[in-house]
């Protein structure tokens, strides 16, 4: 190589545009710190959590120490990164597994977020260092049995009985439900949807974990019961009345899955990559044959083409400038190619990529939850149908 | 306490490590870059020591324009604040030339009472410039240290060689290097390095650090790498039939070669 050779360049092999070169040195060193703590503490262990079913709850205090959770918020005990490096760590999680992403997206954008952004100082104090540290955990109810991608039918509703709030109802598919120090529960009142802080143990509040899952098997999905559950005045979040409240946590959170899935993505891309060059088949390694490449390129292209738009995404929410019509691009884009990438790997592994040998068949597994969680592929196409016609498909 | 910790940024041990062509000196253009891992057990025993202890850390390198990534690394981790030795005159110094420049680097250091380094690095492996630095600023050394503890004045360390385990002390100030088992590094946390871009890092050239530059470089080095060859493409080994002592004799070479 020349004296010109590049400086500071992530050489991976995958990475045919430099992507990574327009981080900045925080960002890079947030992207090796995480990268490196997965190999250490995810990589060794991940599929056997994934065959049994088990959400490694040791590793959250460290995932707090690193500072990993709700690091882009301020104050608090958050470490107040840039946008662009809550992407890169949500890359480097989602990298080993779908699930460890989905507990830090879920703790720090749809948990923590919320109390940041709509709490009141007391609400803060007394949960954000704590959840900050990985002491507490959080959680976020929204979706309901009966309620999904229409979250403005739900049933769960708060009334006033004097002074205190009466919360009913079932939240549905609540990712660290059943780990949760505290549940953002949202529910009608009279005035509109409004956020409530329940603390686990409160009477009437129960959670059920749902067990029989092909697809996030490392991370905790749960059921919440709310049965005549009493709260004191000060458990709903003052700042926010109406579905914007919990829409714009559900914004914070995409922005996380648009740069996770190329995690994802990359892992079962490089996983492809190694073994087409050292499988032989007809006395020479598959990576030598047309379709392989194609399908090789193919994959490279789009895990490219995500990479950029995951930083063009994080650039404009560092300038305060993106909107949630550009994160549904993001996140239908970047789900949908992640998990074309995901199947494309599994053909390239052949009968090997079924097996729990490889990472491949986990991500496309968990991906099938990411497409359909936070906005199905199909709400965010309608979302950009009506930015580009004005017409609204739904609602 | 005041604690200096020298730091070196090196070619990562993954990556293919290689020696220029023109001058035999290190390729840095082919190969990524990183604070030498031992460097980074080096920056972990001065905060334990400064948690225990109070002061003030403050991680010094010799090294091109890209060695600041090493330096923001430790400030990472914690360390307060950085001096950075960078003159293209520095290119090719041996080490009793490293030696005298770091001295004068810690010089400007105020209260030092403590220089810890690692003891040998993983690109030259010289293992030398440790206590170099020590006879140059008439410190004592205790050298590959595998714990460190201070009480008062006074600096103890578990010495650790092929031999076995020395108990030595010497009064501060003084210089200790480390070993690989001297501790387990911490993760740079976020906020660490949302910090570190806030703490001071002082660049000196060779004038602002009080060397003379006819002290320095390749051409006036005490040694110079006049060859350099690959190492040869590992060979079959050895065979070993078993006629029934196979066990004994595998155990024999495993001694020989002092594994067991």
């Amino acid at each position: 190589m020349s004296a010109a050779a590049p400086e500071r360049t992530t050489a991976r092999a995958g990475d045919l545009l430099d992507v990574d070169r327009a981080l900045g040195d925080e960002e890079r060193l947030i992207a090796e710190t995480v990268r490196r703590f997965v190999g250490e503490h995810v990589l060794p262990e991940i599929e056997g959590w994934y065959e049994r079913g088990v959400f490694p709850r040791e590793l959250v205090p460290e995932l707090g120490r690193l500072g990993v959770l709700g690091m882009h918020l301020t104050g608090h005990g958050c470490a107040g990164a840039s946008a662009v490096g809550y992407g890169v760590a949500c890359r480097e999680l989602e990298a080993a597994d779908s699930g460890l992403r989905s507990f830090v997206s879920v703790q720090g954008s749809l948990a923590m977020f919320p109390i940041w952004r709509y709490g009141s100082e007391e609400q803060k104090r007394r949960w954000l260092p704590g959840m900050a540290a990985g002491e507490l955990v959080g959680c976020f109810g929204l979706t309901e049995p009966d309620s999904g991608s229409d979250p403005a039918s739900m049933r769960t509703s708060a009334r006033r009985d004097g002074r205190d709030w009466v919360l009913n109802g079932r939240k549905m598919w609540i990712t660290n439900g059943g780990l949760a120090d505290v549940a953002v529960v949202w529910a009608r009142t009279d005035d509109g949807v409004r956020g409530f802080l329940v603390p686990r143990g409160t009477p009437g509040f129960t959670t059920r974990d749902i067990h029989r899952k092909m697809s996030m098997r490392a991370s905790v999905t749960s059921e919440l019961v709310l049965d005549d559950v009493r709260l004191p005045e000060d458990a709903v979040l003052p700042g926010v009345v109406g579905m914007r409240g919990p829409l714009s946590c559900l914004d914070e959170a995409r922005f996380g899955i648009v740069w996770g899935v190329v995690g994802a993505a990359r892992t079962c891309f490089e996983t492809a990559l190694s073994y087409a060059r050292t499988r032989e088949q007809f006395g020479r390694p598959i990576a030598g044959f047309q379709l392989t490449q194609q399908k090789l390129v193919d994959m490279a292209v789009e895990l490219n083409k995500a990479a950029l738009l995951a930083h063009h995404l994080g650039q404009l929410k560092d300038a305060g400038a993106l909107t949630p019509e550009q994160i549904s691009f993001g996140k239908l884009n970047n789900v949908r190619e992640a998990l074309r990438i995901a199947r494309t790997a599994r053909t390239v592994l052949g009968a090997n990529g079924i097996s729990s040998e490889y990472p491949v068949m986990r991500h496309a597994n968990n991906l099938e939850s990411v497409l359909t969680y936070e906005g199905t592929n199909e709400v965010h196409t309608l979302v950009l149908g009506h930015a580009l016609t004005g017409l609204r498909a739904f609602q | 306490m005041n604690i200096v910790v020298l730091v070196k940024q090196v070619p990562d041990t993954n990556s293919e490590r290689r020696l220029t062509d023109s001058d035999h000196t290190l390729d840095r253009a082919s190969a990524d870059v990183v604070l030498d891992e031992i460097n980074e057990r080096a920056v972990e025993e001065a905060l334990r020591l400064q948690e225990a202890h109070g002061g003030e850390v403050t991680v010094v390198t010799m090294g091109p324009d890209s060695a600041t990534d090493a330096l923001r690394k430790a400030l990472s981790m914690g360390a307060d604040k950085a001096v950075h030795l960078s003159d293209a005159a520095l290119h090719g110094s041996d080490a009793v030339q490293t030696a005298r420049a770091l001295a004068k680097v810690i010089g400007t250091v105020e209260g030092v009472d403590l220089v810890l380094a690692g003891n040998e690095a993983t690109d030259g492996r010289m293992g030398a410039v440790p206590a170099m630095v020590a006879e140059v600023l008439g410190l004592p050394a205790l050298t590959h240290a595998r714990k460190v503890e201070v009480d008062g004045s006074t600096v103890r360390v578990e010495r650790e060689t092929d031999e076995g385990v020395a108990f030595v002390e010497a009064a501060l100030p003084a210089l200790v290097s480390v070993g690989e088992k001297i501790n387990e590094p911490r993760y740079p946390s976020f906020k660490g390095i949302m910090a570190a871009k806030k703490k001071p890092v002082t660049t000196l050239g060779l004038a602002d650090a009080g060397i003379d530059a006819a002290e320095v470089g390749l051409a006036n080095a005490a040694t110079t790498v006049v060859e350099a060859a690959p190492k040869p493409p590992r060979s079959g080994g050895q065979k070993v039939e078993d006629a029934g002592d196979g066990g004994v004799r595998i155990a024999e070479f495993l001694a020989a070669q002092k594994l067991i």
